[in-house]
């Protein structure tokens, strides 16, 4: 029997951002960039209250320096999760621009990061302002929807380039498309849309449970530093206690 | 990307968290409920193309002992095959570690929230009285439950009464087994769980009120007995579980758990206080059942009825409107319950009566 609660597969991308291999760091960045700018732009715009161009900016500057200056080298994984500790720096970064009167407005001609700010505003529009009291699970909050909503991008990508399409789309419509139906889709109704015995419904999803939740350990895995916060995490994002 | 809402996030969540028993004969459907141990999964069992409710442990079981463990529940509750315990089919563990077990699948309710819709009084004891049925059939087997309360009680949809959850039961000594019948090899059988006992058995401490969890106390702090409360393991045998089951008689009556505010840690009840009565929080409840509700949760294991069938039997006095052990009547309450069981008789006579008089002034005229 394995003691170990879940599978460790990829290099975790803070401890890649710190390499001596500039194309590992690059590509480090980029991984945690496509994880962390959509949590830090509605952070910004909601809990430091910034107006939309100023958020863009400070969340450009914030990404810059980071890879500037490499500040996620200086995280120690004994002291805090990754995540506490941007945003930590985050808190920082913007209270120093706040502080600098006059300060050079950073990104704004020279943007170096394409980001979809309109679509960040676009979500925030959808979803509401956050109630007062949920404000400081915001951040963290904002985090776990964009960690499931990268697994999700790869599961796709992943299913599709393994030509399981109806896998994809079974999980799709039982899992995503049911959102506002009282209850969930029973397999019988799926077997009688997609024209498959109810025992397919039920392997095909197996599969797609499965597959989903190796891709999301392994994007959880790539933005923690340790085996000790990427289980920490997965008890706090999954709810089970890996021990 | 597409954007994900808070629903779609908990959706993934729950759909990432369900267990993976690829490897195994069963394929997780859906999350049933969860509690302090472990969650429970609808399951669908491929080789036998049954439904199944599968269990999975929440920790992972580095060392095995909660692997046995589940194993020892597992072989007890083999032991007890009576239609009121739910048997276990399964016990495997999960490539992360995580150990499970599949059982029957239990429709109905909980039996805390069957209090809540229309169940009558009678209704209600009649359960009760089941339940008093499957655990005395436990104990008649040397096992005592140690957790009984009404979350570990389902009643299904034809009003049977299932007794769950025999994770913390205990073997009994050979002294307590003298009067097993028992055949020799089933004796040995319950030998080697005893010995598993003393090895296996995690470490369980009671939390908050209506929840086992891990610690060092075993049971759940608003029903168990102050023997168990204050850990005196020694002292364990039927007559705790009469207590829980005083305790859980108590809910019945009243809706709410007998140390509900006052007790709900397992600190609280090492220090014994006599429960609020039963009739002081509703008038209604006949003095008979609240004797046997008392009888059942005194302080003193001595006082209280010596097993699950005295408990039982004397619900059923009840239920037939005869005297019931635990309780003296006075002469108006004899006179009173004559009356109520004989009513039928007694209208008939009474009608008897007002003919013969009327026929008596009609013919006088």
């Amino acid at each position: 029997m394995g003691s170990d609660r879940f599978p460790v597969t990829k290099l975790s991308a803070i401890v890649a951002s710190s390499s001596d291999d500039q194309e590992e760091r690059t590509r480090a960045f980029e991984v945690l960039v496509a994880a962390y700018w959509m949590p830090v732009y509605k952070y910004v715009r909601i809990k430091w209250n910034k107006p939309g161009e100023d958020a863009r900016d400070l969340t450009q500057g914030f990404f810059a320096e980071a890879i500037e200056k490499n500040f996620f080298a200086r995280f120690d994984p004994s002291k805090a999760k990754f995540r506490t500790f941007l945003r930590t720096c985050l808190d920082g970064f913007v209270a120093n621009e706040n502080k600098a009167a006059s300060r050079i407005k950073r990104g704004g001609d020279a943007t170096i990061l394409s980001l979809d700010f309109d679509g960040a505003e676009e979500q925030m529009r959808i979803a509401g302002p956050p109630a007062l009291g949920a404000l400081d699970d915001y951040f963290d909050k904002e985090w776990a929807r964009s960690v499931f909503s990268l697994a999700l991008e790869s599961f796709r990508a992943q299913m599709i380039a393994a030509q399981k399409q109806t896998h994809l789309r079974l999980f799709e419509r039982y899992v995503l498309d049911a959102e506002d139906e009282p209850t969930k889709t029973s397999y019988k109704s799926l077997s009688a849309e997609f024209n498959l015995p109810t025992t397919d419904v039920t392997n095909y999803l197996a599969l797609a449970r499965r597959e989903f939740r190796r891709i999301f350990l392994e994007k959880l895995r790539e933005l923690t530093a340790t085996d000790e916060e990427f289980r920490r995490e997965a008890r706090a994002l999954l709810g089970v206690d890996p021990q | 990307m597409r954007w994900l809402s808070d629903g779609s996030v908990d959706r993934l969540r729950e759909e990432a968290d369900l267990p993976d028993l690829g490897g195994s004969k069963y394929l997780v459907l859906h999350k049933l409920g969860w509690g302090g141990m472990g969650t429970v999964y609808l399951a669908q069992d491929v080789d036998l193309g049954r439904k199944v409710a599968v269990k999975v442990m929440n920790m992972a079981d580095p060392t095995g002992a909660l692997a046995t463990r589940m194993m020892r529940e597992a072989r007890i509750v083999a032991l007890l095959e009576h239609p009121s315990i739910v048997p276990i089919h399964d016990v495997g563990a999960l490539d992360d570690g995580r150990v499970f077990y599949a059982m029957k699948l239990v429709q109905g309710k909980r039996l805390d929230q069957t209090t809540g819709d229309n169940a009558s009084f009678y209704d209600l004891l009649r359960i009760f009285q089941k339940v008093c049925e499957a655990v005395a059939f436990a104990h008649a087997r040397g096992v005592i439950h140690r957790d009984l309360k009404p979350e570990n009680i389902m009643v299904g949809p034809f009003g049977e009464v299932l007794v769950m959850d025999w994770g913390v039961a205990k073997v009994l000594s050979d002294a307590d087994l003298a009067a097993d019948p028992a055949p020799t090899d089933e004796h040995s059988e319950l030998h080697a769980i005893e010995d598993a006992d003393l090895i296996a058995t995690l470490p369980l401490v009671a939390g908050k009120t209506g929840d086992t969890s891990g610690g060092t106390v075993i049971g759940t702090p608003a029903y168990m007995s102050p023997e168990q409360a204050r850990g005196q393991t020694e002292l364990l045998d039927e007559r705790s579980d009469v207590f829980s089951l005083g305790a859980i008689l108590y809910y019945l009556l009243t809706g709410r758990p007998p140390y509900e505010s006052d007790g709900g840690t397992v600190a609280r009840r090492q220090t014994w206080k006599s429960p609020i009565r039963p009739r002081q929080l509703d008038r209604k409840i006949p003095r008979q059942v609240e004797a046997i509700c008392l009888k059942a949760m005194s302080e003193h294991r001595e006082d209280r009825y010596a097993t699950a069938e005295g408990v039982g039997v004397d619900v059923v006095k009840f239920l037939d409107g005869n005297p019931v052990s635990a309780y003296r009547e006075n002469v108006f309450e004899k006179a009173f319950r004559w009356l109520n069981k004989n009513r039928f008789i007694v209208i008939l006579i009474l009608a008897y009566l007002i003919m013969r008089l009327i026929v008596f002034f009609a013919v006088g005229r």
